[in-house]
């Protein structure tokens, strides 16, 4: 009997509410994964083809900045349940940053490629999956906006 | 004169004291000094007599010749001889304060403002969020929780800073994390590769955390702007508007009501606050000149 992760996913919370059809089609892109403490889930740069559910663990997102920080800033740790990287679905599908398991991580990693081929054949497929990743970048693009307001800079001056 | 703030429902208050008069301020003796962060000091003060306040109330600090700021009370309610407060270093009177040595005094009046909610509270979760300094005037509570926790079901604790280093109570934190009875999530705005925790903002916290919105109270602190995302938050996770409780900032001078400088909207923060429900607030917060 063919192993599938369609259980798996269905668990998951970014796929609540996927049409059971469309679960189906992207389970044939996943596969389970573990990274070691340090491990890199990717690197900035390197060609994205792939995504990742995480279902244990916590990554940061870190940018190289030589002489600051021991060489790397961490922007954001994304934790259980959360996705790492959209880069797979926008052109020209390069990690923008690097992803580091800051502690043991199990996650599903779904082969991008294999999705975008899917969608291709399957526009309803391709637009449930936009519109998620959609919600995800408006999600993240207001939090990195509150970050850079630097909300507990000096208000006062008494 | 019936104001605008007569017409809205007003919030029971756990705080007796709130239309406290303008006194004298009593010249308290600074016993300990512990620097926090960088440009946080938190000073305990001993009182003449056993001092009695609520979680959420704040004191008028004078240092002669400079001035006096309001500074809210970062202790356990339950000491009433040792009083902490901690204070960010962002003026002269503050300033003052932080260079403050065991042995000097400072004037002291006080308590004044409403307090958390805290016995309302019980019976379900409590969800204490803080940003910045926003945490020593939430501490009281979270005190008051522990100390009474068996009448609460989750108790949690958000918390953001800047960087790690501008965390505050680093030690206390370690120990509230090491228990069973307490969830705590901690966010940095900024940090090096050598941090391990969490990067990101407050309000993200709010997905991580384990409550049942249904019967959550919310307790929060920060600079408004947080305050304002972690109640979208927390709207989103399904916490009713009427068990929102915000500490509200503003320049606060006399404390008793008669100068005026603190207003926001229909109320008087030094009377009406510094804690409010957020159905009290909600319609001011985001009003551009309040």
């Amino acid at each position: 009997m063919q192993h599938t992760l369609e259980p798996l996913l269905r668990t998951q919370k970014f796929f609540a509410g996927l049409d059971p059809d469309h679960l189906s089609l992207i389970a044939g892109c996943a596969s389970t994964v573990v990274f070691p403490t340090d491990g890199f889930l990717f690197r900035e740069g390197d060609p994205a083809n792939t995504f990742f559910l995480i279902r244990k663990g916590k990554v940061a997102l870190e940018i190289a900045a030589a002489g600051r920080g021991a060489g790397a800033l961490v922007i954001q740790t994304l934790g259980e349940g959360e996705v790492a990287g959209f880069s797979w679905l926008i052109e020209p599908h390069h990690w923008e940053f690097d992803g580091r398991a800051i502690e043991r991580v199990l996650a599903v990693k779904m082969d991008g490629t294999c999705l975008r081929g899917k969608c291709e054949d399957d526009p309803r497929l391709g637009y449930e999956l936009m519109r998620r990743f959609a919600g995800l970048t408006a999600t993240r693009l207001q939090a990195t906006r509150l970050q850079l307001l630097d909300v507990y800079g000096h208000a006062h001056d008494r | 004169m019936r104001t605008i703030a007569d017409g809205l429902e007003r919030e029971p208050r756990e705080a007796a004291r709130t239309q406290a008069p303008w006194i004298e301020p009593a010249s308290w003796q600074v016993t300990e000094t512990r620097l926090e962060a960088p440009g946080v000091v938190t000073l305990g003060l001993t009182p003449d007599e056993p001092f009695e306040f609520l979680p959420g109330q704040f004191n008028m600090l004078y240092v002669p010749g400079i001035g006096e700021v309001p500074i809210s009370i970062s202790g356990d309610p339950a000491s009433t001889t040792r009083v902490l407060h901690t204070i960010r270093d962002v003026g002269p009177v503050t300033a003052a304060l932080c260079k403050k040595q065991p042995g000097q005094q400072v004037g002291v009046r006080g308590p004044y403002g409403t307090s958390w909610p805290v016995a309302a509270a019980e019976g379900g979760d409590l969800v204490i969020v803080a940003g910045g300094i926003g945490l020593p005037p939430l501490r009281p509570a979270l005190y008051q929780a522990l100390s009474n926790r068996d009448r609460f079901g989750r108790v949690v604790l958000l918390y953001g800073a800047r960087t790690p280093d501008d965390l505050l109570f680093p030690d206390e934190l370690s120990a509230w994390r090491a228990r069973f009875d307490l969830d705590v999530y901690v966010t940095v705005d900024a940090a090096a590769r050598a941090w391990r925790g969490d990067v990101g903002v407050v309000p993200e916290l709010v997905k991580r955390a384990p409550f049942d919105p249904a019967q959550t109270t919310a307790f929060l602190v920060g600079p408004e702007i947080m305050m304002r995302f972690t109640v979208r938050a927390l709207r989103a996770a399904g916490v009713g508007d009427d068990r929102m409780y915000l500490s509200m900032e503003r320049n606060m001078q006399c404390a008793v009501a008669m100068c005026g400088h603190c207003q926001l909207g229909p109320f008087l923060v030094c009377r009406d606050g510094p804690v409010f429900s957020y159905r009290q607030l909600a319609r001011w917060l985001s009003i551009r000149e309040v």
